[in-house]
């Protein structure tokens, strides 16, 4: 098996996330939109903002992953590339590894480096933690996007499929949601949370490209 | 494999499910009447418990295990159908669904209407267990909403089996994640044991609760599954008639 259609459905993911436009800037604008939104509802009274701040990260960091992800296999669908894909014999589940993995480089790691920066307008202590931030919403980001690429195969031929998307995708987003807001507040586990947040996406990136390829193997007929 | 097959006959599930399931639904409902009789009348209520608002136990502890036991089953027929595309594997995972979605609504609701006065709120977020059942629902409606979104059946079929099966494989880290994440505020749940340290009194009508709700649960299956099997066989038919035409 050649890593040809792999690298090539890489590089054009990539390209294609600066394409359109803003680029990988819009989902940097829904992601800190998001978050901005909530002092505005809940009020700015700093120690529930310190309290709710990584919370809200993480929820906004879901919901951006979820809005960028709806349209990640439908093109590969409506223009015959998994048609071909399948017709030479390319290893679907790391074609759609490879692809869910740079979706996450534009739209998923550039919001994880930002957080620092929110983290301080949710009146966070400026410190080591801010440093950690970026790895915590990184590493729940990957898993985001792995489990959210599984709704998205899903519901690549369903027209408006984004709220599939995000009903399909909510309960899988349960382990990280919890390992990483415990990783985030240090809470009475210590250094455990980290770990299990690791496990619990090395566990996405191990199961997720099975189901994105049988699920596009489905979409292909 | 033998068996399964056997059973995967549609003319043997219709023949055999033609007089199973109403033995189901009298059985069932007969026993389902005999646990609420026993629960609201006749077992001593239990103050520990909240007092009279225990007695939606014989409710509530039966809809949790049918909520919990239908996404397996759910799961099961899935991969059944994934793996040897049994149809009539794929016909009981569709009629599961519903059932199950509605058995898990059932517990949830008792859950929080045992809650109010028991725990002084209707929503209790530390409770592992509360938060384990949302989130099955959860995964029941997605498959409901990723079936419907389908515009064949085979491909509904499909779908579904893979999601089904994707999410019979988070649920464990999902119970996990979640046991975790109420065990950081375990002052804050007044829940009490109970279980295997249940008295005989209660444990009997509790018992025989859940063997008639899943009798039921089974019946219901049963009905659905047949209304499919005829749905499906009236439109196979339909296109062989025009077709002909």
């Amino acid at each position: 098996m050649s890593p040809k259609p792999i690298l090539s459905a890489f590089r054009q993911a990539l390209s294609e996330s600066w394409a359109g436009g803003a680029g990988a800037l819009l989902p940097l604008g829904f992601f800190a939109g998001a978050a901005v939104l909530v002092p505005l509802g809940i009020g700015t009274e700093p120690g529930m903002l310190r309290a709710v701040g990584p919370g809200i990260l993480w929820v906004s960091l879901a919901l951006s992953s979820l809005v960028t992800l709806e349209r990640i296999f439908q093109a590969d669908v409506e223009d015959g590339a998994l048609d071909l894909w399948l017709q030479a014999g390319a290893p679907v589940s790391a074609i759609a590894a490879a692809k869910t993995f740079a979706h996450w480089l534009t739209a998923g790691l550039p919001l994880a480096l930002m957080s620092p920066v929110l983290a301080l307008m949710f009146q966070a202590e400026a410190g080591i933690g801010l440093l950690t931030g970026p790895l915590i919403y990184g590493l729940g980001g990957l898993a985001f996007f792995f489990w959210g690429g599984v709704g998205a195969a899903l519901s690549a031929t369903v027209r408006r499929g984004g709220l599939l998307i995000a009903l399909i995708a909510l309960p899988l987003y349960v382990p990280t949601a919890i390992f990483g807001s415990m990783a985030m507040r240090g809470a009475a586990l210590g250094d455990t949370a980290p770990l299990l947040l690791a496990a619990s996406t090395l566990f996405a990136l191990a199961a997720a490209p099975f189901a994105m390829a049988a699920a596009l193997r489905l979409a292909a007929d | 494999m033998g068996m399964l097959s056997a059973f995967a006959n549609p003319h043997r599930f219709l023949a055999l499910s033609s007089w199973l399931a109403p033995l189901f639904y009298t059985v069932g409902g007969a026993l389902i009447a005999w646990g609420v009789w026993q629960g609201l009348w006749v077992v001593p209520k239990d103050d520990y418990q909240g007092g009279d608002i225990m007695r939606v136990m014989f409710i509530h502890v039966p809809a949790a295990w049918l909520a919990m036991a239908s996404y397996s089953a759910m799961a099961a027929a899935s991969f059944i159908w994934f793996i040897w595309r049994h149809e009539l594997a794929d016909i009981a995972a569709k009629a599961i669904a519903p059932l199950g979605a509605t058995w898990t609504a059932l517990c949830l609701a008792t859950g929080s209407i045992w809650g109010k006065p028991t725990w002084g709120t209707w929503w209790q977020w530390d409770d592992a267990r509360m938060m384990s059942v949302l989130f099955l629902f959860f995964l029941f409606l997605g498959y409901m909403a990723l079936r419907a979104a389908m515009d064949s059946r085979q491909k509904a079929a499909r779908a579904g089996a893979i999601l089904a099966m994707v999410g019979a494989l988070n649920v464990p880290l999902i119970k996990f994640s979640v046991d975790m994440f109420t065990s950081l505020h375990q002052d804050a749940s007044v829940i009490t044991a109970d279980g295997p340290k249940m008295a005989a009194v209660y444990l009997w009508p509790l018992m025989m609760s859940g063997l008639g709700h899943s009798l039921l649960f089974g019946a219901l299956v049963m009905t659905l599954m047949r209304a499919e099997i005829w749905t499906r066989r009236a439109a196979r038919q339909r296109a062989r008639l025009l077709a002909g035409a």
